[in-house]
């Protein structure tokens, strides 16, 4: 035996190595998540391959093989897509037969929006009880600048068209929906027969009948029944019949939430004396909503694309005028699918940006995770 | 916007509901403007322009008759209906005078209780097919495959002609007619069929049009033409005598070139009578004597709409055919205006 150290730990660190460059980076990423099995590296390889098929054609019908400029159809003459609509037409696309000269209105209705929304669905804002104040203003504020009156000229409802059309009738039916549909949530658990019974019966006939019977008999039937001097906007039955059509089954989605809280819950706050309403808005309904974001924001979606059936009255929203256009001689049999893409774009946007948020309140509003 | 609807409402009440019997010249004339309904886009008949105004064939007449009844060509309120909604509004008084290629038929004249005031255009249901097919007749088509619009009188046309022909089928319907020209490109049926109208169009449309046909029968009637409520005569002869005024035109020479100056006189007596520089036709009609004149400069003659909206020269292409003048073949017939 020698009075050597013996050393079962090295005396110093050693420096630190990179990780083995098949663990990390773009290369470690695809070994975990793209070639992990055999199955799964199949399944990879599928969809390099129907990738590969579908979108070098897309490009090149809609990009590189397409037609740009002209006047009319007759001049596009490449095998691809012919955007050279979209100059003329851009402006019916948003805003319909709305008066050109007033289109200032709707743009402006639009910028105020983002305002709005933003201090209705975010809490960090500065100035923030003013800003909840102005989004409370802001529906007639809009109203006013879309329908004019009080200075403003008038324009009738029929001259709406385009996407704004589509976010007018969506947005006043997703404002409207989720406080009607809680409502008749609270209705249909209510211990009240009366309440009950009408919320049942409400939500029930709603989701029983398609939605275009809904408008069909808010705009051809109701106009034989009412004498003729009653008159009500078309555009307006339309946004109640979706509003509706969207609140029974946003009561539905709510109700799911208010199953979910356990009883111990409504004793809990029976215990602490709070009345009824008190209950629900400060023990039950943050908890009940919150878990139903996902179903909300589901009905809100369906809600917007719902409002392309405002056709049916002759309006023209987005979608209209992407038909409208190929009835155009100048068009005809030479714009077909470009003006759909262009109207899925627009749906897109929204219906993705909507999902997005849903996202982002879910984790804000988790307080399962710190 | 949670305001909107009352605001909306109140907009609305203030939308005009004409009474549904009698009266309806003095409520267009107390509205100053024409409720015309039209359709929600058919090529050539009625789109929209680059800069969002309705124009076409039925369209032209809408403007011609608010030019004659006030006295501006402008002064139309477009709206835009449905195959489905298109009778309801004409009853309910939504709209004055229906101009959306419907089909005279006796139950609609009769059972719904509306006029028809004439036909603007005879049309009637034929097939079109690939050459490849070596079909050279519908009665020929024989377990072929045909694409068709569903919910309309094409749809019942058709088996109508295949049960007296005693020969089978097979139908792929598709909502619109759009998308039936579209999955007939694509190979999905054999033969596609609609008006004769919209096949010639549809024809025009094809990158390879030589390699299709449209077979020589027409296996429908479908004569189109404005109707208004039934119950006021007085406002039916002024619709019907619109249309009349330009056919006549056609056939005596006045188009919107000349009207002006015809109107000042001519040696036609004929051409006078109409143009309210002899006799009384205007009065009669409870209109002023200018009437036709107006109504011919809007858009012309009918000779003038059909070319510039539908005609040979168009992405339509549509002939004359039996829509020419009865002097020219066709059976285009107004009675006379005297």
């Amino acid at each position: 035996m020698t009075d050597r150290p013996f050393h079962r730990d090295r005396a110093e660190m050693l420096p630190e190595r990179p990780a083995p460059i098949a663990s990390v980076g773009p290369i470690g990423w695809m070994r975990a998540n793209l070639f992990s099995s055999y199955p799964n590296t199949a399944l990879t390889l599928l969809a390099l391959a129907l990738l590969w098929w579908i979108v070098p054609p897309m490009l090149d019908w809609a990009l590189l093989d397409a037609d740009f400029t002209g006047e009319s159809g007759r001049e596009c003459t490449a095998e691809g897509a012919c955007w050279a609509w979209f100059d003329q037409r851009i402006d019916q696309f948003l805003y319909g037969f709305y008066p050109a000269e007033a289109y200032w209105r709707v743009n402006l209705a639009i910028v105020l929006l983002a305002p709005a929304l933003a201090y209705l669905l975010f809490g960090n804002l500065p100035y923030v009880r003013y800003g909840r104040w102005f989004s409370l203003a802001y529906p007639a504020i809009a109203a006013f600048l879309l329908v004019g009156g009080l200075g403003l000229e008038g324009v009738t409802t029929d001259k709406f068209g385009g996407f704004m059309l589509n976010l007018v009738a969506g947005l006043t039916g997703i404002v409207l929906s989720l406080p009607i549909g809680i409502l008749l949530a609270l209705g249909r658990r209510s211990r009240m027969p009366a309440v009950r019974i009408l919320s049942v019966t409400f939500i029930e006939f709603i989701r029983g009948v398609p939605l275009i019977t809904l408008l069909f008999v808010a705009i051809v039937i109701l106009q034989l029944f009412l004498p003729p001097e009653v008159s009500l906007d078309q555009l307006v039955r339309v946004m109640i019949m979706i509003t509706l059509f969207a609140s029974a089954y946003m009561a539905e989605v709510i109700r799911g939430g208010l199953q979910a809280i356990p009883q111990g819950q409504y004793e809990a706050a029976q215990a602490m004396g709070l009345s009824y309403w008190r209950t629900m808005r400060l023990i039950i309904l943050p908890q009940a909503l919150k878990i139903s974001i996902p179903g909300i924001v589901n009905t809100f979606i369906g809600l917007f694309k719902d409002t392309t059936l405002v056709i049916i009255i002759g309006l023209f929203d987005i979608l209209g005028q992407a038909r409208l256009l190929q009835t155009n001689p100048d068009w005809l049999g030479k714009v077909d699918y470009e003006t759909f893409v262009l109207t899925a774009l627009f749906f897109f946007v929204i219906c993705f940006g909507m999902s997005r948020y849903s996202i982002n309140l879910e984790k804000r509003l988790d307080t399962t995770r710190h | 916007m949670r305001s909107f609807g009352v605001l909306g409402l109140a907009v609305g009440a203030v939308m005009a509901a004409s009474q549904a019997m009698a009266g309806t010249l003095d409520d267009v004339k107390a509205n100053d403007s024409l409720q015309c309904g039209i359709n929600t886009g058919l090529p050539g008949f009625a789109f929209t322009d680059d800069d969002g105004n309705w124009t076409g064939f039925d369209v032209a007449y809408c403007k011609a008759l608010a030019a004659a009844v006030l006295g501006d060509a402008g002064k139309v309120s477009y709206v835009n209906l449905t195959g489905k909604n298109r009778f309801p509004a004409l009853a309910s008084g939504e709209v004055d005078v229906l101009s959306r290629n419907t089909t005279w038929t006796l139950s609609r004249d009769v059972d719904l209780g509306f006029t028809f005031i004439g036909v603007n255009y005879y049309d009637g249901q034929g097939f079109i097919g690939r050459k490849a097919l070596g079909v050279m007749s519908a009665g020929e088509l024989d377990g072929a495959s045909i694409c068709i619009q569903t919910g309309t009188t094409t749809e019942l046309n058709l088996a109508d002609f295949f049960r007296t022909n005693g020969i089978s089928y097979e139908p792929v319907p598709i909502e619109t007619n759009a998308e039936a020209r579209a999955a007939y490109e694509a190979e999905r049926c054999d033969v596609y069929t609609t008006d004769a109208s919209g096949l010639a169009a549809t024809k025009t449309t094809f990158a390879d049009a030589d390699a299709h046909m449209v077979f020589p029968e027409i296996i429908s009637k479908e004569p189109l033409g404005p109707l208004v409520r039934q119950g006021d005569d007085q406002w039916a002869d002024i619709a019907r005598w619109v249309l009349n005024a330009l056919i006549s035109a056609e056939e005596l020479g006045v188009t919107q070139a000349n009207v002006a100056e015809m109107a000042n006189g001519t040696d036609n007596p004929e051409v006078n009578r109409m143009l309210g520089s002899e006799g009384s036709m205007g009065e009669m009609l409870g209109l002023d004597a200018q009437w036709a004149v107006r109504a011919i400069a809007a858009e012309g003659n009918y000779a003038e709409i059909f070319d510039r909206y539908i005609g040979p020269d168009t992405a339509l292409g549509l002939a004359r055919g039996l829509n020419a003048l009865y002097k020219d073949g066709g059976i285009l017939y107004s009675p006379p205006i005297r």
